[in-house]
C-alpha cells in the first residue's frame, strides 16, 4: 500500500491544483492596472517632488558623495571628481 | 507620431508620480533653464560657485541639455591644516545630454567633463526608461562609465588612473492615486588609483601615505514612497516622503541612511519642502586611527572611518511668474544643517574623537518654458 501513495500524492496534488485554478478562474488571468490615468491627477502635483528643481540635486549629491563612505542609487548621474 | 503623442500624454500624467522618485518618467523632460549658486560651508571647507542647466526639446521627441557646474573650494579642513597647507582650487563641469522618445521608451544619453588642476573625470551615462502595466509601473535601466586621471601638485604629468563602471536598476510603482513606491538599485565596480596621493595615514603614531586597494565593488538599494496626505477639501496640498538606503562593498563599508520629507503649498505660488536625513556607517576593513601594525592597505580616510551625520533642510519657493501653457518662472532658496560625528577619527589637535558642523545653501533661478 505504501508504494501506491506515494505515487498517488503527486497526481492528487496536480488535481488539486487544477480544481482550484478552475474554481477560481482567475488563475491565469492578467492583473489590470488598478489606477487609471484620469485618477493620478494628485500624483502629477509639484508638492510630490523631491525638488523642483535639477541642480540642487547635484550639489547635494556631492556632498554627501565627498563626506560619505556610501554611493550610489540616489538617481543623480554621477558626473565625476576628485571625491577620493 | 500619432504613437508617440499618446505614450507622451499617458506618461504625462504620470510624470509628477516618477518625479517623485529617483527615477525618470517616461516623457521628454520639460524645456527648462536653472542658475544657481551655491555654496557648502563646514569643517574648514568653503565650497561654492555658479551652476547653469538649460535644455529644449525640439520635433516632439529629442531633447537636447547642456549643464556647466563650478566648484571653487577653499580647503582648510582638519586633514589639510594638520599635515599640510590651506589651499584653493577650482573643479568646473560640463555636460552635454540627449533625450530621445521612442514609443514609450525614453532614452537618455549624456556625457560630462569634470576638471581640476589635479584630477580629470570623463564619464559617459545612458539610461532606458519604459513604462509598463498602463503607465503604472516605471522600469528605468541605466549604465555609466568613467575614466579619471589621477595627478599631484608639483609632479607633471598624471600619477595614475582610475575607471568606474556604474549599472543602475530602478523600479516605480504607482500603488494608490495618493501613493508611489519606488527601488533603486545600483552597484559599481571601481579599478585603478583609488586613493588620494596627498592623504596620510597613521602608523605607530608616525604619519605616511596611505595606500588603498585598487579595487573596489559596491552595492547600494534605495527604496522609498511618497504620498500625498492632503486631508479632503483642505486648501493646500501636502505630500510626505520616506526613503531608506543600504549600502555595501567589498572594503567593508556598509551605510545606512534614512530620509523624511514633508512638502506644503503654504499659499498660491508658495511652496515649502523640508526633510530630515540620518546617516551612519561602520569603518572601512583596512581604515586606522592610529595602526597598530604595518598592513599593505592603510587609510585614515574620514570617509572611511565609523561615523554618522544628520540634519534637516528646507526650500521655500516663489513662482514670480507664470503664465499657464507658455511659461512660469520661480525663485527658490534652500538651507541644509548638517552634523558630523566621527568615532575613530581623532582630531590630533585636541585628541577627541573629531566633528563638526556644516551648512549647504543655495539658491535657484528657474524657468520652464
Amino acid at each position: 500500500m505504501a508504494p501506491l501513495r506515494s505515487r498517488s500524492r503527486p497526481l492528487g496534488l496536480v488535481a488539486a491544483a487544477l480544481v482550484l485554478a478552475g474554481a477560481s478562474g482567475c488563475a491565469f488571468k492578467p492583473i489590470e492596472p488598478w489606477v487609471k490615468p484620469y485618477e493620478r491627477e494628485r500624483l502629477a502635483d509639484p508638492v510630490m517632488k523631491t525638488s523642483l528643481n535639477e541642480l540642487p540635486g547635484r550639489q547635494q549629491d556631492h556632498v554627501y558623495t565627498v563626506r560619505e563612505g556610501s554611493r550610489g542609487a540616489t538617481g543623480v548621474q554621477g558626473g565625476g571628481c576628485g571625491c577620493n | 507620431m500619432a504613437a508617440i503623442r499618446n505614450a507622451a500624454k499617458v506618461a504625462g500624467l504620470v510624470g509628477g508620480a516618477i518625479a517623485a522618485s529617483s527615477v525618470q518618467a517616461v516623457d521628454l523632460p520639460e524645456d527648462k533653464a536653472e542658475t544657481m549658486y551655491h555654496l557648502y560651508d563646514g569643517g574648514g571647507v568653503i565650497a561654492q560657485g555658479p551652476a547653469v542647466l538649460i535644455r529644449k526639446s525640439m520635433l516632439d521627441r529629442v531633447a537636447l541639455s547642456g549643464s556647466y557646474y563650478v566648484d571653487a573650494v577653499s580647503n582648510a579642513s582638519i586633514d589639510v591644516v594638520t599635515t599640510a597647507s590651506k589651499y584653493k582650487e577650482t573643479r568646473d563641469q560640463a555636460d552635454i545630454g540627449l533625450d530621445y522618445v521612442v514609443r514609450d521608451s525614453l532614452i537618455h544619453v549624456s556625457g560630462s567633463k569634470s576638471t581640476e588642476p589635479d584630477y580629470l573625470a570623463s564619464t559617459l551615462n545612458v539610461d532606458l526608461t519604459q513604462d509598463v502595466f498602463g503607465g503604472m509601473t516605471t522600469v528605468v535601466l541605466g549604465y555609466s562609465h568613467a575614466d579619471d586621471k589621477v595627478g599631484q601638485h608639483g609632479t607633471p604629468g598624471w600619477i595614475g588612473t582610475a575607471h568606474h563602471w556604474q549599472y543602475r536598476l530602478g523600479v516605480t510603482q504607482i500603488l494608490t492615486p495618493r501613493w508611489t513606491a519606488s527601488a533603486n538599485l545600483e552597484s559599481i565596480a571601481d579599478d585603478g588609483y583609488l586613493g588620494s596621493p596627498y592623504r596620510l595615514a597613521r602608523v605607530f603614531g608616525t604619519f605616511v601615505h596611505e595606500n588603498d586597494p585598487t579595487t573596489r565593488e559596491s552595492k547600494a538599494l534605495k527604496l522609498s514612497t511618497t504620498g500625498d496626505i492632503t486631508p479632503e477639501g483642505a486648501e493646500h496640498r501636502r505630500s510626505f516622503r520616506a526613503e531608506y538606503r543600504y549600502y555595501w562593498d567589498t572594503w567593508g563599508v556598509r551605510g545606512h541612511t534614512l530620509e523624511l520629507g514633508y512638502n506644503r503649498d503654504i499659499a498660491p505660488g508658495w511652496l515649502v519642502e523640508s526633510f530630515m536625513r540620518y546617516y551612519r556607517q561602520n569603518h572601512a576593513l583596512f581604515y586606522s586611527d592610529n595602526a597598530p601594525e604595518q598592513t599593505l592597505y592603510v587609510t585614515r580616510n574620514r570617509e572611511l572611518s565609523t561615523m554618522h551625520d544628520f540634519g534637516p533642510g528646507a526650500t521655500l519657493s516663489y513662482t514670480l511668474k507664470s503664465v499657464p501653457g507658455k511659461y512660469d518662472v520661480k525663485l527658490s532658496a534652500s538651507y541644509q544643517f548638517i552634523d558630523f560625528h566621527y568615532a575613530d577619527y581623532t582630531d590630533v589637535r585636541t585628541g577627541k574623537p573629531y566633528s563638526y558642523k556644516a551648512s549647504v545653501v543655495n539658491t535657484v533661478l528657474s524657468a520652464t518654458f
